[in-house]
């Protein structure tokens, strides 16, 4: 885990260890998750695919689990619904 | 054996209207339901409040109800959205209906806006360009229907009316039978969506069946329920069809339909007809091919056999009535359908000519 | 897009690479399916400091490397067709077509509301696990594992591996109950050595039973919980809460294959005869799918699916008899693990149940029946197309809502077409 890439979260850039899921980098980052319905802030619950708490815009693509998906270089994610 | 004074056989959104309305004209209403209030038909719709004016009877019916609808936005749970309809035209053929279309409607006092191709297309960036043109019905709009069929009777209850969890399996003179034996006597409304042919074969109907996706929340992506000009063909065909309609949700959901299916009386989803109903829908809207489908379903709706729904006395059956058969117009016409009716039982005059709904001419 | 083989696993888990392996092994041409990038389910997790244990790699070595196995990783079943299923991946959808199917499918953790369940910082306790292994940021982060179940212990001793305080573990179970477990635990030895390993690895972190979590706080984040346990109630500051109260067959896709299901508990696990064969012919399961039972009966199926599903006896009745013992250790772990009363009832009226669509249980009071409150609140009606609520809601002995028809999830619409 020594490499890192570089996302982009909400606008800014982040350097992000190599390898690790969408979720956790929006953890590095520092960033918060989507807000629900009511707007309270939500966070992954599940960590495994299932419960769709996690989800943000990766690249455009709205509605995707982060905690499912591993971090590319120049990825951009947007958790703001 | 007891006796009651109007007795509703279902509570789907039909048979709610005609509850709230016979329960606020002072009638002591007993409604017989089965399943969860608007469960059946109710619950696969579309829930589109439209103007359809493929017949003359289409028009009056659809507009006389959409007129009572204003007064019904405010129901609890309702979702009323004002989001307006816009039909659209393909080809350059399609789009020489509009004119007369936008007449027909306005002829009914329904305010109906020409747009060219260009207008369509800022009004919905999403469609595809090269359309030659549509119809923006601004005052239209789209509900949530199960929510109004529960909100209605609750409303009726309040006024006295009671719900009975039954299942009517026979009616006769003034009196309908309960799946438990019992037998309730008073004058009868059969509201009973696809459960019509049990209870009154004499008035032929069919399912058609129809299927729904509803995708995940991408608010702002359509604006508008569009409709293809050319949905009426669907409606009166009796091939398998598919027709464009696409319907944004006030969640944000986009909920795409249409499809029509006759002699399939199974609920189960045939990928081969979502598939079909979908590419038909990427004709005119390219870029909801990358949005996610959450729910894919089906209904059967009701359809009489000439397409009109039986609103009325059934004449052969002493105090035995009918509102039903109305294949996919029964949500925008559920309250004029109801007021229809109770202005029957009533002995006054109905706001419109009721010829075309007359249960009777079925009989031979 | 059409491809065609003779044994189609879904679920890359001890139990589907077993089957896999097992499958290739008689010369099968075999397809594996995971929606995960990477093969090894939940219990093998790749994890991004520490890869996977020996035995993991063993059986991902031997299932992957095999030139008779097409592994489509991060790929989804979404529906059913005839003869086939249809798949999607990031890029395109397919339908694969087999001769016999073997599913895999694992299991999910079992989430039950609570008081400020939803707040950012409450987690499941295998949620936890999994979103430590994918690298989330645990270093010096004060952790409560709680709810029910081995994997607590697991939970916590992965979190303290990547650098959390792991300040406790609370199991819901009775000091009774849990006595009578280790009591029975001689009956398996290795599982002994299993307990005193993790025992060593938690040195230190105190372990409670007979002890729940009734609330969390916080405003944006969570702040502390509140702990009722034998000593009474207990206000605990922590940065992450990691709760599950066991775990629940992953039987969606069974389900609408058409396959028979049992009851387990308040949930449904599929029902397999000998050979691990459902109610469908040429679609047969293993793991936790068929029931609760770990990895070592998952990888036992999962071997005896894989030889079911090619025609093949070989070692079958070894294979039966390791699983009949892996089964029985399930049996006695979630007798004494059973879930108490309390937890069903931790829900206030105004918690919500689905938290999809914000729906608080005091909604679905009205209701006796799960369609009706569906249609009337919209619970379940949302992203995790109610799996999240309706496996708590059925825990609770509520009527949830049932869903049955494609797609199994969300999928792009040109997928569809």
């Amino acid at each position: 885990m020594s490499t890192c890439v570089r996302i982009i979260v909400n606008g800014r850039a982040f350097e992000v260890p190599e390898g690790i899921s969408v979720a956790a980098a929006i953890a590095h980052a520092g960033q918060p998750f989507r807000r629900a319905l009511g707007g309270q802030r939500r966070f992954p619950l599940c960590g495994m695919g299932v419960c769709f708490e996690c989800r943000a815009r990766i690249d455009g693509a709205a509605h995707q689990q982060t905690c499912m998906v591993p971090v590319r270089a120049g990825m951009k994610v947007d958790t703001d619904d | 054996m007891s006796a009651h004074e109007l007795i509703i056989v279902g509570a789907g959104i039909v048979g709610a209207a005609c509850a709230d309305v016979a329960s606020a004209e002072g009638f002591k209403v007993t409604v017989v339901e089965p399943g969860p209030i608007g469960g059946g038909v109710t619950a696969a719709g579309m829930g589109h409040l439209v103007s359809m004016d493929a017949a003359p009877w289409e028009l009056a019916l659809t507009h006389y109800s959409l007129g009572l609808w204003e007064s019904l936005h405010d129901l609890p749970g309702s979702e009323y959205s004002r989001c307006g309809t816009l039909w659209v035209a393909r080809s350059d053929a399609e789009g020489a209906h509009i004119a007369d279309k936008q007449a027909r409607l306005a002829g009914a006092g329904i305010r109906a806006e020409v747009v060219d191709g260009a207008q369509l297309r800022q009004l919905e960036p999403e469609l595809i360009s090269g359309l030659a043109g549509g119809l923006l019905v601004p005052d239209e709009g789209v509900v949530y229907p199960p929510a109004v069929a529960r909100a209605m009777i609750a409303r009726a209850c309040h006024r006295g009316a009671t719900l009975e969890r039954a299942r009517v399996t026979a009616v006769g003179d003034h009196e309908v039978t309960l799946d438990s034996g019992q037998h309730l006597r008073g004058t009868v409304v059969v509201a009973a969506g696809c459960a019509l042919p049990t209870l009154l074969p004499e008035l032929p109907l069919r399912l058609r069946k129809g299927h729904l996706v509803i995708t995940q929340r991408y608010p702002g992506t359509v604006r508008h329920q569009l409709v293809h000009l050319g949905y009426a063909d669907s409606v009166h065909g009796n091939e398998a069809s598919v027709a464009f309609n696409v319907q944004p949700r006030p969640t944000g959901q986009l909920l795409i339909g249409s499809s029509r299916e006759y002699g399939r009386t199974d609920t189960e989803v045939s990928m081969p007809m979502v598939r079909r109903m979908l590419r038909h829908t990427f004709e005119f809207l390219p870029g909801v091919r990358r949005l996610n489908a959450l729910r894919i379903w089906t209904g059967l709706r009701p359809a009489s056999t000439d397409g009109r729904p039986y609103i009325g006395r059934v004449g052969a059956r002493p105090g035995v009535w009918v509102a039903a058969g109305h294949e996919g117009l029964g949500v925008s016409t559920a309250p004029g359908t109801a007021r229809l009716l109770v202005d029957q039982l009533l002995g006054h005059q109905p706001a419109i000519d009721m010829q075309p709904f007359d249960p009777m001419r079925m009989a031979a | 897009m059409t491809e065609r083989y003779d044994v189609l696993v879904v679920g890359a888990g001890p139990a589907g690479l077993a089957a896999v392996r097992a499958a290739a092994g008689q010369g099968a041409r075999v397809g594996l399916i995971d929606a995960q990038a990477r093969a090894g389910g939940q219990v093998w997790r790749h994890d991004v400091r520490h890869g996977v244990p020996s035995l993991a790699r063993r059986h991902l070595a031997a299932a992957l490397e095999s030139p008779r196995v097409d592994w489509l990783a991060a790929t989804r079943v979404v529906a059913v067709e005839a003869g086939g299923l249809l798949v999607e991946d990031a890029q395109h959808a397919r339908r694969l077509e087999y001769d016999a199917l073997i599913l895999a499918t694992g299991a999910r953790e079992l989430l039950l509301p609570f008081p400020g369940w939803t707040l950012p910082g409450v987690t499941g306790a295998g949620g936890l696990q999994a979103l430590s292994k994918q690298g989330w940021p645990l270093a010096d982060r004060r952790v409560v594992v709680a709810g029910s179940g081995p994997l607590l212990l697991a939970v916590a001793a992965t979190a303290r591996r990547h650098g959390a305080q792991v300040l406790g573990i609370h199991e819901q179970a009775g000091r009774d109950a849990m006595l009578r477990f280790a009591g029975g635990l001689w009956r398996w030895p290795s599982r002994l050595v299993q307990a005193a390993s993790l025992r060593t690895h938690l040195a230190g972190v105190p372990y409670r039973w007979g002890s729940v979590v009734v609330a969390a706080h916080g405003d944006d984040r969570l702040r502390e919980i509140d702990i009722d346990g034998p000593r009474g109630r207990q206000r605990i500051e922590c940065d992450h809460l990691a709760v599950g109260y066991g775990l629940v067959p992953e039987v969606r896709l069974a389900r609408m294959l058409g396959c028979d299901l049992t009851p387990e508990g308040a949930h449904r696990r599929v029902t397999v005869g000998t050979r691990q064969g459902t109610s469908v012919a040429n679609v047969y399961a293993a793991g936790e799918v068929c029931g609760i039972g770990g990895r070592d009966s998952a990888i036992v199926e999962g071997a005896i699916a894989g030889h079911a599903a090619t025609g093949s006896t070989t070692g079958l009745a070894a294979l039966e008899r390791r699983r009949r013992g892996a089964r029985r250790f399930a049996a006695h772990l979630s007798r004494h693990f059973a879930l108490v009363a309390r937890v069903r009832e931790l829900a206030a009226p105004d918690t919500l149940v689905c938290r999809c669509e914000d729906v608080p249980l005091s909604a679905l009071d009205d209701f006796d029946d799960g369609r009706a409150a569906k249609l009337a609140t919209r619970c379940g009606m949302g992203a995790c197309q109610g799996r999240i609520c309706g496996a708590a809601l059925a825990e609770m002995g509520r009527c949830s809502p049932h869903g049955e028809r494609p797609p199994l999830f969300p999928v792009r619409l040109e997928s569809l077409a």
